[in-house]
């Protein structure tokens, strides 16, 4: 019995302590990659396919949810502020909603889901196959050459997304408000505020080259790896996401 | 550096991993110029000395001198230019980078190390591709390889960069006989042609035996047998002959270590 419970106590310990090696780990990572070489480290080329692939491949589904929330935002608002007879704050609503909080969010889930789980899967094949090691004993750094092209491509394109998402929702918004529920054009176009939230962004892309990167080198440990960075990702980004909003309204 | 000095020199070494001892104080010497084959039972460390002789994992202690250079002594600068000026390694897989094609895999580490013009790296990449038979073979993407020729590939990339010393990390595995004979025809004539020093893990005795100069035989994190192949055949001790021969029982048990067979039966009995 005591045994037991004292078996239980010690995996408590080792699962903290692998937890706090992981995030050394993943911090040296970061600092390794970003240090040692800037956005072009493998050639300005290699950089623009890394945006193309996290980032244009991106977009449709950005633009597509940014478009849906959008409207949902403007049907909801309207029969909520109606009632209020300020429908004409519906654009502020939806756009600061947008902006300040649903954009960055909703952008870093969607990223870490799409972009983030894309990016551990493809980091880990390379490990399993010996592409990383190949790639050292050649003499190439695999941080400069695989880790810090793909951390700038989602650094870079991250908000580019999150703000396409905003304008997009806010189009989406319009589309029901005035299209449909018949708002004034001006009112909703009115004062329009923008602040836009780039940390959520370097997170989701550095759990994702981590995971992959320290992924266990077998398919298992691949599927394993690309769940971790989905759910790791999303809770981070909402945690994240409390904090920054804590601190931008100075609430807390 | 004379050259009848070893061309990696390993004193003292010990590794372990988790709580496994590994390498136990072992010493090895792999003589310059000649192809050295190392074998010994599954899960020996065999292609772990080779990670630890690239530099890829770090010894507990002692020393790894390759080419006069103590490997685990390097700063992270310093080994990347010793693996790129001097060592060449084979993988199992062949692992070739999926996003390029064949001859971008060749070029890869002469665009990334080199400033040479497009026009030579062409040339160069071509040399190499003919030396495994593999030129017309420029477009394809590894995907379209079949695992001979993916290791072929790999070969003509490793010696891109016209390395001393090449490691063949089970080149023979999982081929048919056809590739098997090619890449048993290559790795013995790059090393004559390039005066390479070769090091090859593998399993396949026959193999081994009909390419390297040196057999070195491992078992149980030491060396248990190391000279040529016809001298370990006749004058190897008993646990060697007993690898190269493939005989089922003998100094390695063919039985786990368990208890006494009767007991732990009837145990279940009571």
């Amino acid at each position: 019995m005591l045994a037991k419970l004292m078996d239980k106590i010690q995996a408590v310990g080792r699962t903290g302590t692998s937890v706090i090696e992981a995030i050394g780990r993943g911090t040296l990572l970061l600092k390794n990659s970003l240090l040692w070489g800037g956005p072009g480290s493998a050639g300005f080329h290699d950089l623009l396919k890394q945006i193309y692939s996290v980032g244009v491949r991106s977009l449709i589904i950005i633009v597509v949810a940014g478009f849906f929330v959008g409207m949902v935002l403007g049907l909801q608002g309207y029969n909520i502020l109606i009632d209020f007879g300020s429908e004409a704050a519906l654009g502020t609503m939806v756009s600061l909603t947008l902006l300040r909080e649903l954009g960055p969010v909703v952008t870093a889930l969607l990223f870490a889901g799409r972009a983030g789980s894309a990016l551990t899967a493809e980091i880990g094949l390379m490990k399993a196959t010996e592409q990383l090691s190949a790639m050292e004993m050649m003499g190439v750094d695999p941080f400069k050459r695989v880790i810090t092209p793909r951390l700038w491509a989602g650094i870079i394109s991250m908000p580019i997304l999150a703000l396409l998402f905003s304008t997009v929702g806010i189009w989406g918004g319009a589309f029901v408000a005035v299209d449909m529920l018949g708002i004034d054009d001006g009112a909703y176009w009115g004062n329009m505020q923008a602040s836009v939230e780039f940390y959520e962004d370097v997170v989701v892309t550095w759990i994702a080259v981590y995971q992959g990167y320290d992924s266990v080198p077998t398919s298992e440990g691949i599927g394993k790896a690309t769940t971790q960075t989905v759910v790791i990702s999303s809770l981070a980004v909402l945690g994240l996401d409390f904090v920054l909003t804590a601190v931008m309204l100075g609430g807390v | 550096m004379s050259v009848s000095q070893p061309y990696v020199s390993v004193r003292g070494m010990s590794f372990s991993r988790g709580d496994r001892l590994i390498y136990n104080n072992m010493d090895v010497d792999f003589p310059r110029g000649k192809v050295t084959a190392i074998m010994g039972p599954s899960g020996t460390g065999k292609t772990t000395l080779l990670r630890l002789i690239g530099g890829q994992l770090l010894p507990d202690s002692g020393s790894i001198m390759v080419d006069g250079h103590n490997v685990p002594d390097l700063s992270r600068k310093d080994l990347f230019d010793l693996r790129r000026k001097k060592m060449g390694m084979l993988f199992q897989t062949g692992a070739l980078f999926t996003d390029l094609n064949v001859f971008d895999n060749v070029a890869f580490p002469l665009r990334v190390h080199t400033d040479l013009p497009e026009s030579m790296i062409r040339d160069l990449v071509l040399m190499k591709l003919e030396a495994v038979g593999l030129r017309g073979a420029r477009h394809l993407s590894p995907a379209e390889l079949s695992g001979g020729m993916a290791r072929r590939v790999a070969l003509a990339r490793s010696i891109a960069m016209d390395p001393e010393i090449i490691m063949y990390d089970e080149p023979f595995t999982g081929l048919d006989p056809i590739s098997m004979g090619m890449i048993v025809k290559l790795i013995r004539g790059l090393n004559e042609a390039l005066g390479l020093t070769s090091l090859l893990v593998s399993h396949d005795v026959e193999e081994s035996c009909a390419i390297a100069d040196y057999l070195c035989l491992l078992s149980d994190g030491r060396v248990i047998g190391f000279g040529t192949p016809e001298e370990l055949m006749n004058e190897g001790n008993d646990e060697v002959r007993q690898f190269l021969r493939g005989e089922p029982d003998g100094p390695v048990p063919f039985h786990y270590p368990a208890d006494d067979y009767r007991a732990d039966i009837l145990a279940g009995v009571n």
